[in-house]
């Protein structure tokens, strides 16, 4: 990417930073038991029938922080992503061995749609509902009983998907009339209208161009303060440039877990630094 | 084309013999001719079905005039000819094959696309689509002997002890008449709005119901407010086809419809529909005005396929327009 990210100076993700300050920025965020933990995974295996997706991995996502994976295809980045709300169970024949925690609860023990409330989702390519805009927005709403003007609850999350302006004069107009980038912000629009404690984000960026991809990554800082956010990319810059800790992962195995700028600074295994320095992946 | 080494000067691009070999060499040529001999074919064969249908009817369009549409009688031996009743007998039977189908159809096609195992979904659409294979007569049998004794026994004394203060179910139980067509009828097209409406189901990217998923929705509100929504364009497709069967089916309604001009409020009353008069009556029309009325008959029910398509296709612009959009094709 050869386009200044305005807000890379304070992110303390930049890999091209030292090191001493990263850390610095991200204190103890990974320390176990610390109450600043939104959700733990531990020992997770995970299996599309006799395949064997995800090996023993164990991983905290911190509460308010933006948490990335990244690795190469197939290596279940997505698939780990996917178990946080529970959405492989849409698959048939899937099977789930290990412990998810949202505070400190077992998520096998939640009713599923009231996880998936809390913890939201959005998707590699854009996809709104064939509905306007307004109805996007309201479908979360509408479905989970909301109470109040749900006006303000449209408008409310359109601002916080930094939507609002470009679309506050049509909003009954299709959301295929938006352009690709504009149509992502919508689908953070609609899952942040049900007011998720944790939003999912599945390389929310890989279909769009640089400027709506920086777009993007600026909403997700402006999002950290009120949402702890989950998001697997394909790209290493992008990990380095919007996340506070990163997940390497290689063939369903968690190969390395630290903040960001460790782990583009001096990454402890070797295979990571191989990923890292494109030499493979 | 140009940077290739054998490419057509523009000389060789006239329409000599030679070039036009060449240009037929390439299969777009080719392929753009056979398809649109094809789609030429389908135009000429309808165009020349209305011509024939105009022409041979003229000397009772000359006789009966705009008056053959809203005339009660139907009296060959008095030679005075009107085709209200089986207008009215061809809309009655088809609107209660629709009532009947569409929710059957369309809740089948909802558990096979979205609810039930792959395997168990693939079956009975096979055993679904062989129904629509069965000729039609198979389906008046049925209807004459084991619908129509049912339904003098036992349904429509039944429906009329329970909703016998409406007009539509007045009147002695013959078995025979309007409701029993439009029961048949409804079996028949049954396989047809089941069919598209599961394959337009199906085609619902899966990313439309994880977003719901996602969102919290249940399994039956993703169904339901998203993946049926998306597909209503299609679903609509299946009642349209649905609906063009139920119009022109001739044999199963002949069978059990009761044939007798009448134009009654009660479905348990006999009546008559076009495709039935004109199976019935064409080999014995005697004299030219009775034949030439049988065709205007036939005029008709094309007119009335024609009208009601052109209403639904109303239908679907306007419903699509209104603020929703539809998914990208």
């Amino acid at each position: 990417m050869d386009f200044a990210f305005p807000l890379m100076a304070n992110s303390g993700a930049a890999a091209a930073s030292s090191s001493a300050k990263i850390t610095a920025h991200t204190p103890a965020m990974t320390t176990p038991g610390a109450n600043t933990l939104r959700m733990k995974v531990t020992k997770l295996n995970f299996y599309y029938g006799k395949n064997h997706a995800l090996h023993n991995v164990s991983m905290d996502v911190a509460t308010n922080r933006v948490t990335a994976m990244i690795g190469p295809s197939g290596c279940g980045k997505s698939t780990l992503l996917r178990t946080l709300n529970r959405m492989h169970e849409t698959l048939r024949h899937t099977r789930l061995e290990g412990e998810i925690t949202l505070d400190g609860v077992n998520i096998l023990t939640l009713d599923v749609t009231k996880l998936r409330r809390m913890v939201g989702m959005v998707f590699q390519k854009p996809n709104p509902f064939p509905k306007s805009i307004y109805e996007n927005v309201a479908y979360g709403l509408r479905i989970n009983g909301h109470k109040g003007r749900l006006d303000d609850a449209v408008e409310k999350s359109l601002r916080r998907a930094a939507l609002w302006d470009e679309v506050k004069d049509k909003l009954q107009k299709s959301a295929y009339a938006l352009s690709g980038g504009q149509q992502q912000r919508l689908c953070i629009a609609r899952a942040l209208a049900v007011d998720p404690e944790v939003l999912l984000l599945d390389e929310p960026c890989s279909a769009l161009d640089p400027v709506n991809t920086a777009k993007i990554e600026e909403l997700l800082f402006e999002l950290k303060p009120s949402c702890t956010l989950v998001i697997v990319t394909h790209n290493m810059q992008q990990a380095a440039r919007v996340s506070d800790s990163t997940a390497f992962m290689l063939n369903g195995d968690l190969i390395e877990f630290s903040p960001t700028g460790t782990m583009f600074t001096t990454p402890s295994d070797p295979r990571t630094e191989a990923y890292i320095t494109g030499r493979f992946g | 084309m140009a940077t290739t080494p054998n490419a057509a000067t523009p000389a060789e691009l006239g329409w000599s013999p030679q070039a036009l070999l060449r240009r037929l060499r390439g299969a777009d040529e080719i392929a753009h001719l056979i398809t649109f001999i094809a789609a030429a074919t389908l135009l000429l064969i309808t165009v020349l079905l209305v011509f024939q249908l105009w022409t041979h009817s003229a000397e009772s369009r000359a006789k009966f005039g705009w008056s053959f549409f809203v005339t009660k009688t139907w009296d060959p031996v008095a030679g005075d000819f009107g085709a209200l009743p089986f207008i009215y007998g061809t809309l009655v039977t088809s609107a209660v094959a629709l009532v009947i189908a569409v929710p059957l159809g369309v809740g089948a096609a909802i558990f096979l696309a979205e609810l039930a195992p792959p395997k168990l979904s693939s079956s009975l659409t096979f055993v679904s689509d062989l129904l629509a294979a069965v000729p039609s007569v198979i389906y008046g049998l049925l209807g004459v002997f084991l619908l129509v004794p049912v339904m003098r026994t036992t349904i429509q004394p039944a429906l009329k002890s329970t909703l016998g203060f409406l007009p539509l179910f007045k009147g002695p139980a013959y078995g025979i008449g309007f409701l029993t067509a439009g029961i048949v009828l409804a079996i028949m097209v049954v396989p047809f709005v089941l069919s598209v409406s599961r394959e337009v189901l199906l085609a619902v990217p899966r990313d439309q119901r994880e977003a719901a998923l996602a969102l919290g929705a249940t399994k039956w509100e993703s169904t339901w407010k998203v993946v049926v929504p998306a597909a209503r364009i299609g679903i609509f497709g299946s009642v349209f086809l649905a609906l063009a069967r139920a119009l022109g089916e001739t044999m199963a309604v002949t069978m059990v419809v009761g044939n007798n001009p009448i134009i009654s409020g009660s479905l348990f009353s006999p009546g008559y529909s076009i495709a039935a008069v004109l199976a019935n009556e064409f080999s014995e029309a005697t004299g030219n005005l009775y034949l030439s009325a049988l065709i205007e008959l036939g005029l008709v029910l094309f007119l009335l396929t024609f009208v009601l398509n052109g209403l639904a296709r109303l239908l679907i612009l306007v419903t699509t327009a209104r603020g929703s959009g539809v998914l990208p094709s």
